[in-house]
């Protein structure tokens, strides 16, 4: 249910600085993204070269948070926002902040990979990687197209999988700490490996948090912490 | 002196008829419901009445001559609360709040159709003596306009006149107060004897606002009360209703919407005549309902 196109503001400038500052933010998104699938990759392939460039790129991340934030500032200093504006400029805000976040969890993974390439590859764990890692991915990638598009129904489904990833997360716990037991020399092998899917996790919460921050944009409404059940009939209720 | 053509009917006038849309005959007593299905502008989005009223209208329509500037409008007001009145030029939020102390009788050609009352006093009932009527609802204007007489008989002259004060001590006393409550007194209570008009624009303003708190109104009418001052005695105003928020209620008509933001617990918004929406002000700015109070509040094109 994409919101109807607005028509633009009486200033053309006004309207000029906050597309600006929104491609700019989709454009994060599009490296953070990158950034997530590049991280599991390297740990998949035990690619050291590929994490070291995920360590290092973050600093780039870090950089546009800055940068849109202080564009934001500036928009509401300048302009005074208001309704749909000024729910625009703080979902930039928070959203920022969650891609930010997602880059510094593709990072630790990028420096488990990095460990892991170090120390021989860990004797399990791979499969939950992969699986979770594609799922978390996802979940992302329809975050922010659910920004993009300001589709309230996907944003609904990536919290809903969010759920999913959580109970995932749970089990495939579980089972390292079985192969620890197991084979105690595998411990911090597969400590990396934890930490990993400690990261992917996070991940998913913070596209949650972005696909909720899109269903105040559209809705007006706060869904944080009020269930998925009550987030649903905010979503589908007109 | 012109005449007087005002009716205190509610039935709209035959020659309106034709003016009105007929979509709002058949929402004369519109109750509200099924809000904003049609987003028609012509439905009130939200809701109207209020707990604790202090003013009730119902079905309003003002015309001037041919022309028509506000139709069937309905709201209520809610004792010690500050309603904000938006829109753009000529949308008739200054009419409206013009009709709530019969100010518009003084208007050639200007008729008034429907119900408004001031707690249950029907405010256009043709006995009804407007003097009085403009003490229980006093009103400040947009540019400030003190008498050409000393700061001390711009407050005293309204309390002279309907008999506030008994002894020289009683006025001194009023005068004292209704400057206080303005925010004023400490600027000019050595000056007293001096001239309004000498004071600074934000000054006069306040000015005025204690000449009309003076009689103890009930409900204090404000339109544009901040439009020609600067922005630090704009701020003293808006921290002034506030305070007097306590004591009456107040209806204001503004262009900055900033400042409806700022001062008021409801805001309306009305356009060509109609009143499109009114809710609590956090509500309107932050997520209106009506597509054309979003598009005004934010600056867009309609």
């Amino acid at each position: 249910m994409p919101i109807k196109k607005s028509s633009q503001h009486i200033s053309q400038r006004y309207d000029d600085e906050l597309a600006a500052v929104k491609s700019q933010l989709f454009e994060m998104g599009g490296i953070v993204e990158k950034q997530v699938t590049d991280a599991i990759k390297a740990l998949l392939e035990v690619d050291s070269e590929l994490a070291e460039r995920v360590v290092v790129d973050d600093v780039r991340i870090n950089d546009m948070e800055v940068a849109v934030d202080e564009d934001c500032g500036l928009i509401l200093a300048r302009r005074q926002p208001a309704a749909r504006d000024l729910r625009l400029v703080l979902t930039i805000i928070k959203t920022t902040t969650d891609l930010e976040r997602i880059g510094d969890e593709a990072r630790k993974m990028a420096k488990q990979a990095i460990t892991l390439a170090e120390e021989g590859k860990a004797p399990r764990g791979y499969v939950e990687i992969r699986h979770i890692g594609e799922h978390v991915a996802n979940m992302l990638s329809k975050a922010l197209d659910c920004f993009v598009r300001q589709d309230v129904e996907l944003a609904l489904k990536v919290a809903q999988e969010d759920k999913a990833v959580d109970l995932e997360y749970a089990s495939a716990i579980r089972e390292m700490m079985t192969f620890m037991m197991e084979d105690p020399r595998s411990i911090s092998r597969v400590m990396s490996i934890m930490w990993s899917l400690r990261a992917l996790e996070r991940i998913g919460d913070h596209a949650r948090n972005i696909a909720e921050h899109v269903i105040y944009l559209v809705k007006g409404d706060d869904v944080r912490h009020v269930g998925l059940k009550q987030m649903a009939k905010t979503v589908l209720d007109d | 002196m012109s005449t007087m053509t005002v009716e205190s009917t509610t039935k709209p006038l035959d020659s309106k008829e034709a003016v009105k849309p007929a979509v709002d005959a058949a929402n004369a007593d519109v109750s509200n419901q099924g809000i904003d299905s049609s987003r028609d502008y012509r439905q009130t989005v939200g809701k109207i009445e209020v707990a604790n009223t202090k003013m009730s209208m119902r079905d309003v329509n003002v015309s001037y001559g041919d022309k028509q500037a506000v139709f069937g409008v309905d709201l209520d007001i809610a004792k010690n609360e500050v309603i904000a009145m938006i829109g753009p030029s000529g949308c008739g939020k200054s009419t409206f709040l013009r009709c709530m102390n019969r100010m518009n009788d003084t208007i050639e050609g200007c008729v008034v159709t429907g119900s408004l009352k001031l707690d249950d006093q029907d405010i256009y009932d043709s006995k009804l003596d407007v003097v009085p009527l403009r003490a229980r609802v006093g009103m400040v204007f947009q540019k400030p306009n003190p008498f050409p007489k000393s700061i001390y008989d711009n407050v005293a002259y309204g309390p002279q006149i309907h008999g506030l004060a008994n002894s020289k001590v009683e006025l001194d006393e009023v005068v004292e107060n209704s400057l206080r409550k303005a925010g004023l007194w400490n600027e000019v209570k050595d000056r007293l004897d001096q001239p309004g008009t000498g004071l600074s624009g934000g000054q006069q303003q306040r000015l005025c606002i204690a000449r009309t708190i003076a009689v103890s109104p009930e409900v204090i009418l404000m339109d544009e009360p901040c439009s020609a001052l600067d922005p630090i005695a704009t701020a003293r105003i808006e921290e002034l209703i506030d305070e007097l928020s306590a004591n009456f209620t107040i209806a204001i008509v503004t262009h900055s919407m900033q400042q409806a933001a700022r001062v008021s617990h409801r805001t309306a918004y009305f356009h060509l005549g109609y009143l499109v929406e009114i809710g609590d002000t956090d509500d309107i700015f932050t997520n209106p309902k009506h597509r054309l109070t979003e598009d005004y509040i934010t600056g867009r094109f309609g």
